[in-house]
């Protein structure tokens, strides 16, 4: 198992050092770019920049220097446009408010996604099923950037029971909208593909035979159905983590969490070139980490994968 | 002696987009203690289904109807607790495919142990132990070693040693097998057959094969029970449905047997499709394939007697018309 | 009977082996007996038309500011057939009708444009990858690999933002995501189908690899393709509108359905739902159908797929 692991972070590291190297070679190809911008930057932050990158340096030993930074420290250099700020100031304000309400959406789209597919499953043909299954493809299709105004329009505008915007320090009424818009699809698109692969499974030989021993519905269900219907929906893990981590840029927008997509658009509209680099470098770690643990997860769920 | 199992005017129904299936249509049988019951026909005879609707294993849109007496009371109208004591502890049941029947990703041990820890309140431990000693039993080597590995790191036939050994955990009366020798290969398959002899020998386990093979029946049988089209064709002693089969279609399955005492012989098969089950001709469901046949069995279904030796059968043609033709071909 | 490929005879001869009729015409059979499918087919159509003709229903283009309407539009932008502004004015009194339609076609084009990008590229990477097999396979499938598990999104913005935020870059950058999927897909089929023996047969014949994989593969996978060419479209869709809807996007006075969902939902406070709604009607009726329709496709020509 060890070395499993250690094999895939194998792939995992030139995968990460590749997207860094490509971050900053799309950022030298990029007519107008930073370094020489039509509209000139301020004399101090051109300053600040030479200094970091070593600009008359060669090309190579600067995207070396770029690297080793961001490997050793962290530190993916100043801001091209907010003074006085580091790209690792800007995330380590942002981040942990995107970490909050992600992580609770989450967690909510696959805890409550896999309960309902396996109660649509399980009561196949019957109305749970259909309304299950019939929200489900509802919400599977609608993205996030309609989910959410429709959310505002309901709970705030005209019940008026939740706050339509802000953080306020992550009180619980200001995170439910964003996890709600955040969930609702990946729930649905997790609770369609945990139903139709339990009904796959119950379908099988080894069902059946569970069934011929008498055991009672319960432990059939959680001990030997569960566990391989559970590997359809693992697979689908990857794409939603990255699906849920594009969908928080919309999220922080629209309900102005304070957010890391809310600087990471602004940055976007700025030409704030170190910061967009520096956050899609971020998810880019990120994603290839959660894929890393969907992989060890997967070789221990199924044991006909070799180490 | 009442029997151990009984079953009456059984009928299995499945409704499927198509219209209704009717893949049992009334069937009756008896199995005393101890004893081995074949039951023979093509796929699609509707013989799985029997065992299955026996054991309450039928698919989601199937029904049954009739009687399944076991120990005084209808199987088929058992609340799902008491049928769950009734698997495995009263009756065990082991399947065609062993390389998908047991849980890919639950240990063997795991699976065999559950049963035990279930029916018996045994601890893991204890269950464990018992395990281990029934796969030596049978006959699986350094049983207590690979008793923790997956089912895929077993080859077909210790699969199916390993499904025998866990159905017998509760040392059930009475144990169905329901093709149990198809999947596996030629060799591997007389194994398992001498595997089951023994297990009814020392444990007095009455049992109910069911297969698409006469050669299977031939040593390892009682009674043989012929069905096609979800119905009875034929039933009497192993013996005597091989010495005088009375019914076209068991004188066909017995023609399709390859006879090493006959070389010059061409291997026979019987001619045509089994039949549609949604749509069962009126008459004789065996009619379009018969080679006897008359016009008038077509419109009327041939009903089941009983013969002054115990035999039954259920066709139009007589006895001896059959019998003539049998002894003709020896 | 064993080297008898029946698409290869229909590239050649218009008239198709009655074999090949029929698969066809029994797709078209259980696609529309499939009510569902059938419905959005025609919303589908009555959408594309809407997208392509619907300007010349209307008096008003989307680009004219009615200086009259600026601040008002709460009371005085409300759709109505007497004003001629069918679905109301926005907030710098356009004519939204107009800019509805001019938002349904730009995301239409967006949606095909992407998913005519997945078909050619995605088809021959995957058939190739699938064909050629062994070390070179391995390669494209975990370049495949490598790029899916980047959250592209992000490196479309940066695109955006290093090379301008143009329509085409847009439509280069949808084009770069799309084709990925499809590869795998086209790629699985591939395998499938490259031991057939009619393939077998080309290869024993001297036939070159890249006329097998034209003539003899590609079509074979142009089921699935349609079917997964059809679900794509939503997806396309939906990504041009996150980026519009974040203001990355289309630029003004062009516009698309996610910028106008975007200006309506910002609006939402200032008593002018129908500045969301059309849009988001439209939209998601839009995103509705496609699902439908690639739905029924894949029941009708895939059916072992479910």
């Amino acid at each position: 198992m060890l070395s499993f692991i250690l094999r895939r972070l194998l792939v995992a590291i030139p995968t990460i050092l590749i997207l860094i190297v490509i971050s900053f070679v799309m950022m030298f190809a990029a007519p107008g770019g930073p370094f020489n911008s039509e509209r000139p930057l301020p004399p101090e932050v051109m300053a600040n920049i030479e200094a970091r990158y070593g600009l008359d340096q060669p090309y190579l030993v600067q995207i070396f220097t770029y690297v080793k930074n961001i490997v050793l420290h962290f530190d993916f250099g100043p801001s091209f446009r907010l003074r006085d700020y580091s790209v690792t100031e800007l995330i380590a304000q942002g981040f942990p408010v995107t970490l909050t309400y992600g992580f609770w959406a989450f967690l909510i789209a696959v805890v409550l996604g896999v309960a309902l597919g396996v109660l649509a499953a399980i009561r196949h043909n019957t109305w749970v099923d259909y309304l299950a299954t019939g929200s489900a493809i509802g919400a599977s299709v609608l993205p996030n950037f309609v989910l959410a105004p429709i959310l505002v329009l309901v709970f705030t505008l005209w019940l008026g029971w939740l706050p339509g915007g802000g953080w306020n320090g992550g009180q619980w009424q200001y995170i439910i909208l964003p996890v709600i818009a955040l969930a609702t699809t990946y729930l649905a698109a997790i609770a369609r593909i945990t139903r139709s692969s339990m009904l796959e499974v119950m379908n099988s030989n080894f069902i059946r035979t569970a069934r011929a021993k008498g055991l009672p519905m319960r432990r059939i269900i959680l001990r030997h159905a569960l566990k391989p219907a559970m590997l359809p929906v693992l697979s689908y893990l990857g794409p939603a983590f990255v699906a849920m981590i594009t969908g928080s840029v919309v999220i922080d927008v629209f309900f102005s969490t304070g957010g890391i997509g809310q600087y990471f658009v602004n940055s976007a509209l700025n030409r704030d070139y170190s910061v967009i680099m520096g956050v899609t470098i971020l998810v880019g770690v990120l994603t290839i980490l959660f894929n890393l643990v969907v992989d060890i997860l997967y070789a221990w769920i199924d044991p006909k994968i070799r180490y | 002696m009442a029997p151990l199992l009984e079953v009456e005017d059984l009928r299995v129904t499945f409704t499927t987009g198509d219209g209704a299936v009717n893949a049992v249509n009334g069937v009756s049988f008896a199995l005393r203690e101890g004893e081995t019951l074949a039951i023979v026909g093509e796929s699609g005879s509707g013989k799985s289904q029997t065992a299955y609707a026996a054991m309450g294993l039928l698919a989601r849109n199937g029904r049954a109807t009739g009687t399944v007496r076991y120990g005084g009371r209808n199987l088929l109208e058992l609340p799902q607790r008491e049928l769950n004591k009734v698997r495995s502890e009263e009756i065990a049941m082991i399947f065609q495919d062993p390389m998908t029947s047991l849980n890919p990703y639950i240990r063997v041990s795991d699976q065999m142990a559950e049963v035990l820890m279930l029916h018996k309140g045994q601890s893991k431990r204890q269950a464990v132990a018992e395990a281990a000693r029934m796969l030596d039993a049978v006959r699986i080597p350094d049983a207590r070693a690979r008793i923790g590995m997956y089912p895929h790191e077993f080859s077909g036939g210790m699969r199916q040693r390993i499904m025998i050994a866990m159905a017998l955990l509760c040392r059930p009366k009475l144990l169905i097998a329901d093709e149990p020798t198809t999947a596996l290969d030629v060799t591997v398959q007389a194994q398992i057959m001498k595997l089951l002899a023994d297990i009814k020998r020392d444990l007095g386990t009455a049992m109910i094969l069911i297969t698409h093979d006469l050669g299977v029946v031939a040593g390892s049988s009682d009674r043989t029970l012929v069905m096609y089209g979800g119905q009875i064709m034929e039933e009497g002693t192993t013996d005597a449905i091989f010495a005088t089969p009375t019914h076209p279609y068991t004188l066909g399955l017995l023609s399709a047997v390859p006879r090493i005492d006959r070389e010059d012989e061409e291997l026979l098969t019987i001619a045509g499709e089994p039949p549609d089950m949604s749509r069962l001709p009126p008459g004789c469901p065996f009619f379009p394939r018969c080679a006897f046949a008359r016009p008038e069995n077509a419109t009327l279904r041939p009903p089941l007697v009983t013969l002054p030796d115990g035999r039954r059968r259920a066709c139009h043609v007589p006895v001896e018309e059959i019998l003539a033709r049998h002894e003709a071909a020896q | 009977m064993a080297f008898h490929d029946p698409t290869a005879d229909a590239l050649q001869a218009p008239a198709r082996p009655d074999k090949g009729r029929s698969l066809w015409t029994d797709a078209r059979r259980r696609f529309f007996r499939n009510k569902a499918a059938t419905v959005s087919l025609i919303a589908l159509v009555l959408i594309a038309l809407f997208a392509f003709f619907g300007q010349f229903l209307s008096p008003f283009d989307g680009e004219t500011v009615d200086f009259t309407l600026i601040g008002v539009n709460a009371t005085q932008g409300v759709p109505s057939f007497e004003t001629g502004h069918y679905f109301g004015t926005d907030q710098e009194g356009r004519d939204l009708y107009a800019r509805t339609v001019q938002g349904t076609r730009l995301s239409l084009l967006i949606g095909l444009v992407g998913s005519l990008v997945a078909v050619v590229v995605g088809t021959l990477y995957g058939a190739t990858s699938g064909y050629v097999g062994g070390r070179t396979d391995n390669a494209m499938m975990r370049i495949v690999d490598v790029l899916m598990s980047i959250p592209f999104m992000f490196v479309l913005i940066l695109l955006l933002v290093m090379f301008g935020r143009s329509l085409l870059m847009l439509f280069i950058g949808i084009g770069l995501i799309s084709w990925l999927s499809m590869a795998r897909i086209a790629r699985g089929q591939t395998l499938s189908i490259k031991n057939k023996e009619f393939v077998e047969a080309a290869v024993a014949t001297g036939v070159r690899p890249l006329t097998i994989i034209l003539r003899h593969i590609v079509p074979n996978l142009l089921g699935v393709v349609i079917v997964y060419a059809t679900l794509l479209i939503p997806e396309m869709i939906i990504y041009e509108s996150f980026i519009s809807f974040l203001g990355l996007g289309v630029q003004e006075p062009n516009t698309s359905l996610g910028a106008l969902i975007s200006r309506g939902a910002s609006q939402l406070g200032n008593g002018v739902p129908w500045q969301l709604g059309f849009p988001l009607f439209f939209f998601v009726v839009m995103l509705f159908a496609f699902f439908f329709v690639g739905d029924g496709l894949r029941d009708a020509i895939d059916p072992k797929d479910r």
